[in-house]
């Protein structure tokens, strides 16, 4: 049994309260005298606050306090931090208060905040609130705001510049100079909407007498929130209490500190009763953060035989009006390191700005910084196949850096852990039939009609990672992960981890984990998370790091308990503890199985502590801290075939096939069920998501009903498969696969379509390839 | 002025004062403190609201509370019967038709209405069914294959 239960595809714990409706998301908490907060935001993109009237708002029914900026300051709340300030790009940081005091930088900054008894009430009460404006001049374009002459956002920022982040590796000059062919793309890696389907909220309770602030949280970090939150809220971080519930998906929408979090904490403090905020979905639009948000000028130089031999470019990354907590280090040490792909470029050069506009705040999204990188690297290894008149498929194959078990330094300066590209890919290309499928090609173009085959081959950086690598690039905090493994008397197991998922199914593939190695039955164990005063420090669900780091802990601490019953059991047997072995839950002096000691045994033995050997304690409970000695690399290949309608400019997707790699699996349906959804999310950005803002800053894509959420009939079923090459950076072998998906789907797709309507002479279209714009380059192109 | 609503929810019948506002998501989560079912947007378009309201699939956020004055709702907390899950709660659970669980309710509240209407769909069918229900985790794949599995042991 223990054997099999690591790599099965058990069905997840976590499901019977979700499917019944029991399960308790931060929404749905009620505590007694609760009152609900609702925020008044800016409807200027840029603005002087000249005066806030708030007397008539305050004097409604049911209104226990409107406040603004001001008084958050004068109680004590500072600026929300920036946790990530990336070195050597003199990255400035302006001061983002909670709630603006003198200017607004976008639409949905918070002007003041209203606390009602009932959500209704408050929000009645905040539309009431007078506030006048002075309009000024608004940048929404990254690139613009970096003119002369366009609208400065903070008066310490010149040209809204934040950072200018450079990587190198190589002579890229030299490179570009000895090149035979080079393919130049500018590319508009738009802006997204993250869409967590549950919307933020925050519900914060205080406790006068022992100062302890209580905050539910719909957060993919407790444990984050909870050491910013000590930061700027002048509470003490043993006085604050993070808890995650049920937490409705985060995509990485979910991981920053929040100026609403601050907010509920001040308004329960100051009101003392406890105080709910809760999004709408179009406040979510506005508040909650974006993704992604570049425009890229990127080359890539070749040899006439197809040999790359360089890559560089400029980015101006969007950052919105604000540094939301992570953002500086998404379009830099996730995206720019990861210029290299699965290819063998020696030389490689990328100049990155980070850019303040008014818009909503950017930070990380699912893949966050990858999708970025390899989007314009599987976008002009195509361009590159096509002004060559080479195969795609055969001019990747000739770049692939070749398999490797002992890491791989690539030209930006990180060692790959293991991989074989090609091993992935030649699995592809069997599945999809490629002979087979440009063959069709072939025959369809003759009848005018349009079938494109999309290739895209990747690999990411994730399971952050080593701490020390953390400190170096300025991230302001551990990337380490925790456990606690807690036998009781009865032989149950209760496990602690500082990871918080929401959705992902560690609460599952850890007990699995446990039960294998500890010969106990999975159902026997327990997972808890998400609760800053219960579980050990973590640093949290996202970066693809939850199993990847979280694991690693977890079989530390399991190896602790492992140790100590082999000690109490040669006590008891009166046996050398180094003759003790250990198989499927029991312990016997070796060559002697037939008088084994089972693992509940020793729980039971521990806890009662009857008979114990002198010099060991008594509970059989173990906790552990591991910190990676690298970053995982996952990779794969993805294909996809579309069928363009050259009359309509729709895209039909007919077949999608992904190989992906993410080392050992532990519980394959969960595993195929993130694919599943990050595939879905990155064919999003392909064909059909952007968010869009007006030259005012109006959000002009403000709610669902503007903003394409991909829906269930446009896709058909995927064909996965998996290979297996285990990483060495971890006890059990595993990487990530969280963001696999969405990193490398978006590419496929593209190449799919632009591969389809080649024949028309079609070079180029902005994503999301949306009929129109499809419809647009077809005409464009006939002309 | 508040107007009293006889509103009989899982089988329980409820008489309350409630504002002409107020939503009918709002009663159900907030007035009777059944907070399974969701709320996910403000315009109609996720479906994470979705209940039965006299066996039809509505978007409780799209309805008011008076509304729905005499009418029978089922919610995600009234579909397993005497703690056994209804087929396609099983369904759902065996084929990972959900992962952050968020939409899930509203899910399968509408495949329930959508196999009430059409007992036997193909693939194409519980794809276009479900059109109206966002998710952003799972693909929808899992989905479409539970919806199909359910309607198999519900047929059975």
């Amino acid at each position: 049994m223990a054997a099999r239960i690591f790599g099965s595809g058990i069905k997840r714990r976590e499901d019977p309260r979700l499917l019944t409706g029991q399960a308790k998301y931060t929404d749905d908490l009620a505590l007694p005298r609760m009152a609900h907060l609702a925020v008044v935001r800016s409807p200027y993109a840029h603005a002087k606050i000249k005066s806030i009237r708030t007397k008539k708002a305050s004097q409604m029914l049911g209104v226990l306090g409107v406040f603004t900026g001001k008084d958050m300051v004068e109680a004590g709340f500072r600026p929300i931090p920036c946790a990530w300030v990336v070195p050597n790009s003199e990255t400035k940081t302006p001061p983002y208060p909670p709630i603006a005091t003198d200017v607004v930088r976008y639409v949905g900054n918070a002007v003041a905040i209203v606390v009602g008894t009932d959500r209704y009430r408050a929000r009645d009460a905040a539309d009431a609130v007078e506030v006048d404006y002075e309009p000024l001049s608004v940048v929404v374009d990254a690139f613009k705001a970096t003119q002369e002459g366009a609208p400065q956002l903070h008066a310490d920022v010149p040209k809204n510049i934040c950072f200018h982040w450079k990587v190198s590796g190589g002579d890229v000059e030299a490179a570009f100079k000895s090149a035979d062919v080079v393919v130049k793309e500018r590319i508009v890696n738009q802006r997204l909407i993250p869409n967590a389907m549950e919307p933020r909220a925050a519900l914060a309770q205080y406790a006068p007498a022992t100062g302890k602030v209580t905050l539910w949280a719909t957060t993919q970090n407790p444990h984050i929130a909870r050491f910013l939150l000590s930061l700027d809220t002048g509470t003490p971080e043993h006085k604050i209490r993070v808890i995650a519930p049920e937490v409705g998906g985060g995509f990485g929408s979910k991981i920053p500190h929040y100026p609403e979090d601050s907010m509920v904490i001040f308004a329960a403090k100051r009101l003392n009763v406890p105080v709910k905020w809760t999004e709408t979905r179009s406040e979510n639009y506005r508040g909650t953060i974006h993704g992604r948000d570049h425009l890229q000028e990127v080359e890539l130089a070749a040899k006439k035989d197809g040999k790359i031999v360089g890559l560089r470019g400029k980015v101006w990354a969007n950052l919105g009006a604000y540094l939301s907590t992570a953002s500086t280090g998404i379009p830099t040490i996730l995206h720019g390191l990861m210029l290299s792909g699965v290819y063998d470029i020696a030389n490689i050069h990328e100049d990155v700005w980070g850019v303040f506009t008014n818009t909503t705040p950017v930070d990380a999204y699912r893949g966050a910084g990858r999708p970025e990188a390899t989007f314009l690297v599987e976008r002009l290894v195509d361009m590159l196949a096509a002004k060559l008149k080479r195969d795609p498929a055969e001019l990747r194959k000739k770049n692939f850096i070749p398999p490797f078990e002992d890491g791989h330094t690539v030209a930006t300066g990180i060692v790959y852990d293991t991989g074989n590209y090609a091993g992935a890919f030649e699995k592809a290309l069997k599945i999809a039939d490629y002979t087979g499928l440009r063959k069709k090609q072939a025959e369809k173009r003759n009848k005018e009609e349009y079938l494109g085959i999309g290739i895209s081959t990747y690999a990411e950086i994730c399971g952050l990672g080593p701490s020390q690598v953390a400190g170096a690039v300025g991230f302001g905090g551990g990337l380490w992960e925790s456990a606690i493994v807690r036998f009781h008397p009865s032989g149950k197991v209760q496990v602690f981890v500082g990871i918080s998922p929401h959705g992902q199914g560690e609460e599952t593939t850890f007990a699995q984990i446990v039960a294998s190695e500890l010969g106990v039955s999975v159902d026997d164990v327990e997972i808890l998370h998400g609760d800053t005063d219960q579980t050990p420090m973590g640093w949290g669900t996202y970066g693809s790091r939850s199993t990847a780091v979280g694991s690693g802990a977890l079989m530390g601490a399991i190896g602790k308990i492992k140790e100590k019953a082999k000690t109490l059991t040669a006590h008891l047997l009166e046996a050398a503890a180094e003759d003790i072995d250990y198989a499927d839950g029991k312990f016997f002096v070796r060559g002697s199985p037939e008088k084994a000691k089972t693992i509940q045994d020793m729980a039971l033995m521990a806890n009662v502590a009857w008979n114990m050997p002198k010099d060991l304690e008594p509970g059989l409970e173990a906790s552990a801290f591991f910190d990676p000695p690298n970053f995982v690399y996952p990779f794969g290949a993805h294909i996809a075939v579309v069928a363009v309608d050259a009359e309509t400019g729709e895209v039909r997707l007919e077949r999608y096939i992904a190989v992906d790699d993410c080392g050992k699996v532990i519980n394959p349906m969960i595993v195929e069920g993130q694919i599943h959804g990050g595939i879905v999310q990155g064919i999003g950005q392909a064909l059909w998501e952007r968010a869009v803002y007006d030259e005012s800053g109006q959000l002009l894509t403000g709610s669902m009903t503007d903003y394409a959420v991909p829906k269930a009939d446009f896709f058909p079923n995927f064909e996965l498969a998996m290979t297996e090459t285990p990483t060495k950076v971890n006890p059990l072998g595993v990487k990530g696969i969280g963001e696999t998906g969405t990193i490398a789907s978006t590419p496929a797709v593209y190449n799919a379509v632009l591969d389809a309507l080649s024949p028309l002479g079609v070079k180029t279209i902005d994503m999301p390839l949306t009929p129109e714009r499809v419809w647009r380059a077809i005409r464009e192109a006939r002309r | 002025m508040n107007h009293s609503v006889s509103i009989t929810v899982n089988g329980v019948s409820h008489r309350d004062e409630v504002e002409p506002r107020l939503l009918l998501v709002h009663y159900v989560r907030e007035t009777l403190g059944l907070t399974g079912t969701k709320v996910g947007c403000d315009t109609g378009q996720c479906g994470a609201c979705t209940v039965l309201m006299d066996g039809q699939a509505v978007k409780a956020c799209m309805v008011l509370a008076v509304q729905a004055d005499g009418s029978q709702l089922t919610t995600i907390e009234g579909l397993a019967e005497n703690g056994k899950l209804h087929p396609l709660q099983e369904a759902f659970w065996e084929k990972h038709g959900l992962q952050c669980g968020y939409c899930t309710p509203g899910m399968i509240l509408t495949a329930c209405h959508l196999l009430e209407r059409n007992p036997n769909p193909t693939e194409a069918q519980i794809r276009h069914g479900l059109e109206g229900n966002l998710c952003r985790c799972t693909g929808y794949q899992n989905i479409v294959a539970a919806v199909k599995e359910a309607g198999k042991r519900m047929r059975a």
